[in-house]
């Protein structure tokens, strides 16, 4: 009976942390490679006064544009500062700003799908009405205009792309839920006399959970190049603070002379995240509906 | 009267494919302390609805006329806590199919200490402690063991004795089932049916009991329903349904089962798909299919008249009552001319009214 798979195929995940009778951890090899490369990068960051060699704003003037050396492993920009310490430090606000975009977009687009979903009728019909108008808006668009009424910087960034980010979180989760409430098992639920609140924390959504953290990990990505990109143009992370879309903005008068060094370490930092956070969210949005 | 459930009049309608679809009409009966009522009918009846009316589970969008008292309190007027606690405490259901009614990903301890948990309060041990109790009470051995497995790990059987434990764990006046049994073969089906009845007898609860199975309905319930289209087409005692069948439909059904002792070599099926209630005509919504349907069956819908000991929904019964079941046994029942092709009437109804639609 094809429930009776749907429930050993559910529970597997749980399952295998007891009783390793099925491989279901399920994110394969390319998974692993990127949870390590992730890994890094997030050493990195947590490490970066500890692992750089010199202070990401140590300004050296005479020593601008070296290449590789001893004192400077990858070399120094156009102001001397050397290149590892700020690439370390850049990881920093390289990370921190996608994940506040993340963690408030899923929350609230979480909350809004499973109460769009539980209330259902007109507040249901509002909550789509309302996501897609956001959704109409791409994300950079709304940065860019958030940045123009608060003024540069990442908090207006974060803030814009926060709410861009909701109605991508929200529509996935309220398909989900909305299949999932209509189950028996939430009637059977209902007619023990347990509140709504607690079936739609305690039984639907750890049921959504695992398309949850997918989409979250593949919302990483995107926010990670949106604010890259906006740093980029010179609208989110604002010097001397380092950061690696910045640096590939600075960098870019650097190209222009013959030292690429700076935009190209940090772009290959930003290429190998959002690859590695793009193959982990591919991976595990397959193992959900390998289960569905 | 003083019927633990009363409902009056009720007419329900489900919003399908953006038109309200009545899915039962005039549906009235009550329910007494303690006793059982059964609800037979084919598939798309009304049985299911009914049940979740009672519940108050019904889809968004549903459209219900009449009322559902229980115990004195319309359901429908209850707000949202009261509601809570009414389904906490007063009534609970069993399903059909006991797996797809529990949260796959939840052990069974889960499922049968959250209402404890939730509605009484109950610390987790105590609840634990408890739901062990009721495991033994539907005689599950190991109940230790069984609250920390999953559904899946539980054959059928066992899982409906877990729903049933959990059912009656609030000690409710009103049971709900659902075709308790019918996803479970013969000898399961028997042991269920005696532990729900067993619990049913030291509770004291009321019963609502949805089967397809007659003989079952006659050996559960102290009064049976026999519903068609969504309205009550018969009620009387379950006992008599068989022998004196106060409506031709519930003739039909009887007709169309097989005996033990007795060798047939086709069933007399009746002619036909079952007819849902939005597409039934206007009279009798058994007449299209009625051996005995004349041109006053098609005038209005029918009365629910009172014969004897029940009510019947079939304006021909007083001059048909006691013709509708050969007396005698060995003889081939009387066969009908106008019925073709034998049919199984089991048959899942696929729609295919588009011109009965299309007149109305």
């Amino acid at each position: 009976m094809s429930t009776t798979a749907t429930a050993v195929r559910r529970t597997g995940a749980r399952k295998a942390g007891r009783r390793a009778t099925r491989g279901t951890s399920g994110i394969g090899t390319t998974g692993w490679v990127a949870i390590v490369l992730l890994g890094l990068v997030v050493c990195g960051a947590l490490l970066a006064p500890l692992l750089s060699p010199q202070g990401p704003n140590a300004v050296d003037l005479s020593g601008a544009y070296q290449g590789s050396s001893g004192a400077h492993l990858l070399g120094t920009d156009a102001s001397g500062r050397d290149l590892l310490s700020r690439l370390f430090h850049g990881s920093r606000t390289a990370l921190i700003g996608p994940f506040l975009v993340v963690a408030v977009s899923t929350l609230l687009g979480t909350v809004l799908a499973l109460a769009a979903v539980w209330f259902g009728g007109w507040f249901d019909q509002l909550v789509v009405r309302v996501v897609d108008a956001v959704f109409a808006f791409p994300g950079l668009l709304l940065a860019i205009l958030a940045t123009a009424l608060f003024g540069s910087g990442l908090p207006a960034a974060v803030v814009a792309l926060s709410v861009a980010y909701v109605p991508y979180i929200a529509r996935i989760v309220r398909s989900a839920a909305l299949r999932e409430r209509n189950l028996p098992y939430i009637a059977a639920l209902q007619v023990q006399g347990v509140h709504g609140l607690r079936i739609a924390l305690g039984h639907i959504l750890p049921n959504v959970g695992g398309l949850i953290v997918a989409n979250a990990t593949l919302a990483f990505g995107f926010a990670l190049m949106d604010l890259a990109g906006l740093s980029f143009i010179g609208l989110g992370v604002q010097p001397p603070t380092s950061d690696w879309g910045a640096m590939v903005g600075t960098g870019m008068a650097g190209v222009l002379q013959q030292h690429p060094q700076e935009a190209l370490f940090a772009s290959a930092l930003i290429v190998i995240t959002v690859g590695a956070v793009n193959m982990l969210g591919d991976r595990l949005t397959e193992r959900w509906e390998a289960r569905s | 009267m003083n019927a633990l459930l009363q409902v009056e009049d009720l007419t329900v309608k489900l919003p399908v494919a953006g038109e309200l679809r009545t899915v039962l009409r005039d549906v009235s009966f009550s329910l007494d302390r303690g006793s059982t009522l059964g609800l037979v009918g084919e598939s798309g009846s009304g049985k299911s609805m009914t049940v979740r009316t009672v519940a108050r589970l019904l889809p968004d969008g549903a459209d219900v006329r009449g009322g559902v008292r229980f115990d004195g309190a319309d359901v429908f007027d209850l707000r949202a806590d009261a509601l809570r606690s009414y389904r906490a405490k007063d009534v609970a259901m069993i399903f059909q199919d006991a797996r797809a009614y529990t949260n796959p990903v939840r052990t069974i301890g889960d499922f049968l200490t959250e209402a404890m948990r939730v509605n009484d309060r109950m610390p987790k041990a105590a609840a634990r402690k408890r739901a062990q109790e009721l495991l033994a009470e539907v005689g599950i051995g190991d109940p230790e063991r069984r609250l920390r497995q999953y559904p899946h790990e539980l054959s059928g059987g066992l899982l409906q004795r877990v729903m049933i434990a959990a059912a009656v764990a609030a000690r409710p006046r009103l049971i709900l089932a659902d075709e308790p049994t019918t996803a479970l073969d013969v000898t399961t089906q028997a042991e269920v049916m005696a532990i729900l009845r067993r619990m049913q007898r030291e509770y004291g609860m009321a019963m609502l009991f949805i089967t397809h199975d007659l003989e079952l309905a006659g050996a559960v319930c102290d009064e049976t329903i026999v519903l068609y289209a969504g309205q009550v087409m018969e009620r009387q005692a379950s006992v008599r349904l068989h022998e004196d069948p106060l409506h031709p439909y519930t003739a039909a059904l009887v007709r169309a089962r097989p005996e033990i002792d007795r060798r047939v070599d086709r069933l007399p099926a009746i002619s036909g798909h079952p007819t849902t209630a939005y597409e039934a005509p206007d009279g009798c919504a058994f007449a299209p299919r009625c051996s005995f349907a004349q041109d006053d069956c098609l005038a209005g819908v029918p009365p629910l008249l009172r014969i004897g000991p029940g009510q019947t929904r079939c304006v021909q019964m007083p001059d048909l009552r006691g013709q509708l079941m050969p007396q005698s046994q060995p003889q081939p029942q009387p066969q009908p001319q106008s019925q073709p092709q034998s049919q199984p009437q089991s048959q899942p109804y696929v729609g295919s009214a588009t011109n009965e639609e299309a007149q109305r």
